[in-house]
């Protein structure tokens, strides 16, 4: 779906006059591959190169050196630029700054107006993919007047309408409240699992990753570590040297193995740290509630 | 408390003039503009004034909600028939010490008044039944044929939409920036005018960023979801003429024939 080879990619930095003064080197070396249909989840803090790649994926930014191919599209040909733009979808940060329209349907419209799809086709698409959100009911309001997790739902949305193969999801849930965000990733996990729709989820949230296929963290534009969540988690440690926490749950599940308990590294869930802990003392937890 | 801010003051009911389509709409306040200034006798005004008020009936907007909306122009309109009544030559009626009225003067400024009162009532009357969005389609199929000669009309209309999508968030965002300086001291209640005038800085200047940087955010979402301009472009709300749109045409060009013709014919008992 997505094969990243050797990326490099230089931001400009330019004095007062404009002049290029200097290179930031935002991407070192990055090479990926995506299957379709995966649930694709990028860690990083601040400043580790994490929307820079987002970026590159869509088509956005081109790259400094190396090469990005979405769904065997080179993103350095000109040519093919719109296509790929239509195979990888992108949701951003801020829900304001990407709606478009004044009305939530006019809205998701948007894409498919841009592409040239025939009228009747915009309409049966809008409300398939506003019914996919679960927003539907909300089509002839105002974008304003919806909360955070509602308008990036219809961010969402609007991508979907452009039947993408593959979303880029940048930080959506950066600026919502946790309701907002439950619904946000609930909403790309249903894309991801019935509609097929390869999802790329760069996020700060730990807790978001835990349910992808697979986990890239990064750190100074280098991917510092990879695989599944429960492989990435479980080296506590190696996370924390790059600034970066592991769930709640995993850390609580560390901190007690440390303490000597015989508990697996890489726990994901509360019911799993649940189970571990029963097994640790179930005959006792057992035997006291008779 | 911005969220609830409607532009263009657009009235939410139905009727016979909302659904019209808003490219008639537009080509019908031109019109009765024209014809405002077409007729010049008091018998022309009787019509136009009917006609205003039998197309107020038929919007179903309320004659307070739109009487309010003349407060605006109420001192235009007192300043417009002052200097109309005092600076007209012509026959003196009566003198109140150096003014003087005359007669011209007065039937000038009635007419002026007139004139100015269905002009404006006559042009809130589309807003009041058009919302921005349909002006913007409506005004971007209507400029089409300017295309030719390489205005981009496709632009201009984009430029519209997306700047009364903006106005209510920028207005959040003037309303919290305006509270976070107050909250470090900033006085923006001062009386004092150039005092006033400073303290807008610490305001417009952050505002100024954040619209700038949301505009960056915009355009590349926009070039995210395939944005090119307006070539290759479909429409999802197509304007298209309906049957009603076209009788309506047929009611303003009749409209406006009548106007011509009191223009044209002299009646005997002109005032």
């Amino acid at each position: 779906m997505i094969k990243i080879s050797k990326l490099i990619h230089d931001y400009i930095q330019r004095d007062e006059e404009g002049n290029p003064s200097g290179t930031i080197r935002a991407i070192n070396d990055i090479s990926l591959d995506v299957e379709p249909g995966q649930f694709i989840a990028i860690l990083g803090h601040n400043g580790s190169g994490k929307s820079t790649l987002a970026k590159h994926l869509n088509a956005l930014l081109f790259p400094t050196e190396g090469a990005v191919w979405v769904n065997g599209l080179d993103t350095k040909d000109q040519s093919l630029l719109w296509e790929i733009r239509q195979t990888a979808g992108m949701v951003f940060q801020n829900p304001d700054n990407q709606i478009i329209g004044q009305v939530v349907e006019e809205d998701v419209g948007f894409g498919p107006e841009n592409m040239g799809v025939p009228t009747e086709k915009i309409w049966e698409r809008v409300e398939e993919s506003l019914k996919t959100v679960g927003m539907y009911e909300y089509r002839k309001k105002s974008p304003n007047r919806l909360s955070g997790g509602q308008k990036q739902r219809v961010s969402i949305a609007g991508v979907i309408a452009m039947h993408p193969k593959c979303i880029i999801m940048d930080e959506p849930t950066a600026m919502l409240d946790p309701s907002g965000r439950a619904d946000v990733i609930n909403a790309a996990m249903k894309l991801n699992r019935e509609e097929g729709i390869t999802i790329i989820l760069i996020t700060h949230y730990m807790e978001e990753a835990i349910r992808a296929d697979r986990v890239f963290v990064m750190d100074e534009g280098k991917i510092a570590m990879q695989g599944t969540p429960r492989e990435v988690f479980s080296q506590v440690e190696k996370m924390q040297a790059i600034h970066l926490d592991v769930p709640q749950v995993t850390l609580l599940g560390h901190l007690l193995r440390e303490k000597g308990l015989d508990i697996p590294e890489g726990i994901l869930t509360r019911e799993e740290l649940a189970q571990a802990l029963r097994r640790q003392c179930g005959c006792r937890i057992t035997a006291e509630r008779k | 408390m911005f969220k609830d801010i409607t532009l263009g003051q657009y009235y939410q009911t139905d009727s016979l003039l909302h659904r019209l389509d808003p490219r008639v709409k537009i080509v019908g306040t031109l019109v009765y503009i024209i014809s405002l200034f077409v007729v010049n006798s008091f018998i022309g005004y009787a019509v136009c004034a009917v006609f205003l008020i039998a197309m107020i009936k038929l919007s179903n907007v309320p004659v307070g909600y739109i009487v309010r909306g003349m407060k605006a122009i109420l001192i235009l309109l007192l300043i417009t028939m002052a200097f109309n009544l005092f600076l007209t030559p012509g026959e003196e009626l009566f003198r109140i010490a150096f003014l003087k009225i005359t007669k011209q003067g007065l039937a000038f400024a009635v007419k002026m008044a007139i004139r100015l009162s269905l002009l404006v009532i006559g042009s809130s009357l589309m807003t009041l039944t058009t919302t921005p969005n349909q002006l913007t389609d409506a005004i971007e199929n209507l400029l089409n044929p300017l295309k030719r000669v390489r205005v981009p009309v496709h632009e201009i209309a984009m430029m519209m939409s997306i700047a009364l999508r903006f106005i209510p968030i920028l207005m959040e965002e003037t309303d919290k920036i305006m509270k976070a300086q107050i909250a470090r001291g900033a006085d923006f209640e001062s009386k004092n005018l150039i005092k006033k005038i400073k303290s807008l800085v610490p305001l417009l200047v952050p505002l100024f960023i954040s619209a700038f940087r949301r505009a960056n955010d915009l355009a590349m979402a926009m070039e995210a979801r395939c944005y090119r301009g307006g070539a290759g472009r479909t429409k999802m709300k197509p304007l298209v003429y309906k049957g009603r749109d076209q009788g309506a045409y047929f009611v303003l060009l009749a409209y406006f024939a009548v106007c011509v013709l009191l223009r044209l014919i002299r009646l005997p008992i002109s005032i």
